[in-house]
């Protein structure tokens, strides 16, 4: 996958917030490229920046400095429907809250970016029973958020991130809310889709979770401190 | 349609809430209800005049002695016999199909066993139909009864009523100034509203009601001839009536010999601007009415837009969720447009069965005295249903448009 223009790439990257007078920087020159099919952990602690990062690259926030190129696209020149589009088709969300409708069922949950992206009823629905099903959840398409365990309703979410296929899986502390033992199902569904080619971008603080990538970025204060790449485990080829 | 594929999401929204969404949708049900009521008891009201008056023929022309200024009659000389007949010359009135002479008196009238003060008309054979009465039993009165001045009389249903109990009158005898009279026809029921109710009238020849009846303060006779208390002049057409009045007018001033600058002392009305007279009084009274309705419209509308604002509010977190997962700001307008459209329109459709049921309720409580019709047009369905559709997307906008200017970072991390 080498040799193909990289994925994402940040220049001299920076965010500023203003609360009243003071102003403060979430991100400070930060300058990053992922390749496809990259498996990237970002870690550091609350406040370090990681959330924003995160928020920036999914293209719902906008850098205030610095530039940022997605597939090649300068995204500080696309308009918000495009934008929209790009979120739709090309980026999945997972969070750490599962963020799911609260009164919808769990295919309808996975139906919602293919309604969005104009895929008839029939299709979406095929879709997102489908996606439910890979990640282990088709006996429950027709059940509510209620009436879900935490591992299952962010494995949902997850049905949901993945259904459109997008390029590129954004998930902020997705094992943040949940046990220990479904934090592993969870992490083991990414690694599989991985395996087939998606590119990973997980923000976390868990160490353990870190350990898992090829590569772990570490920011501090927002600032970029260490960017380590180690040989993929023999384990997982 | 694209349009199409909200709906399913915003009736689930609206069901999930279904005591808050009734509650919304309450005020656009009183509002479309009361409309659409009081809109119909209006045009059931203009009905009835329109079916009365009408049925009296709006080629009519009433021609009474006097004038009516504000609140008083001025009396003046009588109308008599001489005055028909130079009417009925068809060579100077050719606008004028027939002239019908009438001769009112109000006294008591007997059949032994009950009594009752009623009006006696005594008319001739035309009168029935430029009327266009209709009979429950019997005939009207024919030519020759009238040419050989029979005792036959005709009455109305009230008569019937108070006289005969609503038993069958018809070769009854009724007494009239102690004479006694053939009942030979009985009238269908007109009704409350119409001009010249007949319901509590007796229909005698007209010379028999000159030669028995003796009305007061107006002479029985003038300058040798039979008084009239009343002319009906039947004109050729609608569009020939104000010639016919006209004609009228003219042969009358002619012989009551005024001169230029005498008003008339005679009042010369037709039927057509009594109808638009009762129609403008019904129809200020429906506009009154609708536009408490349309208040309450307002009202309900309003209790929309402060749902709405408080769903999007409450909804905050799931718009920033549906924004991240692809939803463009149009889809974001149009599905909070949608549930207040659907909102507003079961609100209306709910308004509209009301006011059919309260229509149907109406019916018991109607009576011949007190016609209480509420008539439902498709026209006042129609805009009841639009100024609904019209409401939820008015009152919906605003909350809408606040719906898609969350910032969706900002609304994920709401609580």
């Amino acid at each position: 996958m080498t040799g193909l223009s990289p994925l994402i790439e940040i220049r001299n990257l920076t965010r500023t917030y203003h609360i009243g007078r003071t102003a403060l920087h979430a991100l400070k020159n930060v300058s990053l490229t992922i390749e496809q099919g990259e498996y990237v952990a970002v870690v550091g602690t609350s406040g370090s920046g990681k959330s924003t990062l995160l928020n920036i690259l999914g293209l719902l926030d906008r850098p205030t400095e610095g530039t940022y190129r997605i597939s090649s696209q300068d995204a500080g020149e696309l308009t918000d429907r495009q934008r929209t589009t790009l979120r739709n088709k090309e980026i999945g969300f997972v969070f750490q809250e599962f963020n799911l409708l609260a009164r919808a069922t769990a295919r309808r949950q996975a139906e919602l970016p293919l309604f969005y992206a104009g895929v008839s009823r029939k299709e979406s629905r095929r879709r997102a029973l489908d996606a439910l099903a890979q990640v282990g959840l088709a006996d429950r398409a027709e059940h509510r958020p209620e009436e879900l365990s935490g591992g299952q309703r962010q494995r949902v979410a997850i049905a949901r991130a993945l259904v459109n296929s997008p390029s590129l899986l954004l998930a902020d502390e997705p094992t943040g809310a949940i046990d220990t033992q479904t934090g592993e199902e969870v992490m083991t569904l990414f690694e599989q889709r991985h395996q087939e080619g998606l590119t990973l971008l997980i923000v976390t603080h868990d160490r353990e979770i870190a350990a898992r990538a090829r590569r772990v970025i570490t920011l501090r204060d927002g600032e970029v401190i260490s960017d380590e790449r180690r040989p993929e485990p023999a384990a997982a080829r | 349609m694209r349009l199409l594929k909200y709906f399913p999401l915003a009736v689930e929204n609206i069901a999930v809430r279904k005591l808050r969404s009734f509650l919304t949708m309450l005020g656009v049900i009183i509002g479309v209800a009361s409309v659409l009521t009081t809109l119909g008891i209006g045009r059931g009201a203009s009905a009835d005049i329109m079916r009365d008056i009408g049925s009296e023929g709006l080629t009519l022309l009433n021609v009474e002695s006097g004038t009516y200024s504000g609140d008083s009659w001025t009396s003046a000389r009588p109308l008599t016999m001489a005055d028909v007949a130079a009417l009925s010359d068809h060579s100077l009135h050719p606008d004028i199909v027939q002239v019908v002479p009438l001769y009112r008196h109000y006294i008591f009238l007997s059949n032994g066993e009950n009594n009752s003060y009623i009006e006696v008309v005594g008319t001739t054979a035309a009168y029935a139909a430029i009327h266009n009465l209709e009979l429950a039993h019997g005939r009207f009165l024919t030519e020759n009864e009238i040419a050989q001045r029979t005792k036959s009389v005709v009455i109305g249903a009230d008569v019937v009523q108070r006289l005969f109990a609503g038993a069958d009158a018809m070769g009854q005898s009724l007494s009239i100034e102690r004479e006694p009279y053939t009942v030979v026809g009985v009238l269908v029921r007109q009704g409350w509203g119409r001009i010249g109710n007949l319901d509590g009238s007796a229909i005698i020849p007209l010379a028999v009601a000159q030669d028995r009846l003796r009305p007061p303060f107006t002479p029985h006779r003038h300058r040798g001839e039979y008084t009239v208390s009343a002319i009906h002049v039947n004109a050729v057409s609608i569009e020939r009536l104000d010639a016919a009045a006209r004609q009228v007018e003219q042969t009358l001033r002619l012989r009551r010999i005024l001169t230029e600058d005498e008003p008339n002392d005679f009042t010369i009305d037709n039927q057509a601007r009594l109808l638009e007279r009762a129609n403008s009084v019904a129809a200020t009274l429906t506009a009154f009415l609708a536009g408490i309705g349309a208040i309450s419209l307002l009202v309900g509308g309003i209790g929309i837009m402060n749902i709405m604002l408080v769903s999007v509010t409450e909804r905050t977190r799931e718009i920033g969720l549906c924004k991240a997962v692809g939803a463009h700001n149009r889809d974001i307008l149009v599905q909070f447009l949608v549930e207040a459209l659907v909102l507003t329109l079961v609100g209306g459709l709910i308004g509209i069965a009301i006011s059919y049921g309260l229509a149907e309720i109406a019916k018991n409580f109607s009576s011949p005295d007190f016609p209480l019709v509420v008539l439902i047009e498709p026209g006042s369905l129609a805009a009841a249903v639009s100024v609904s559709a019209a409401c939820g997307l008015l009152f919906g906008l605003y909350p809408a448009i606040r719906a898609t200017r969350l910032d969706p970072i900002e609304a994920l991390r709401h609580e």
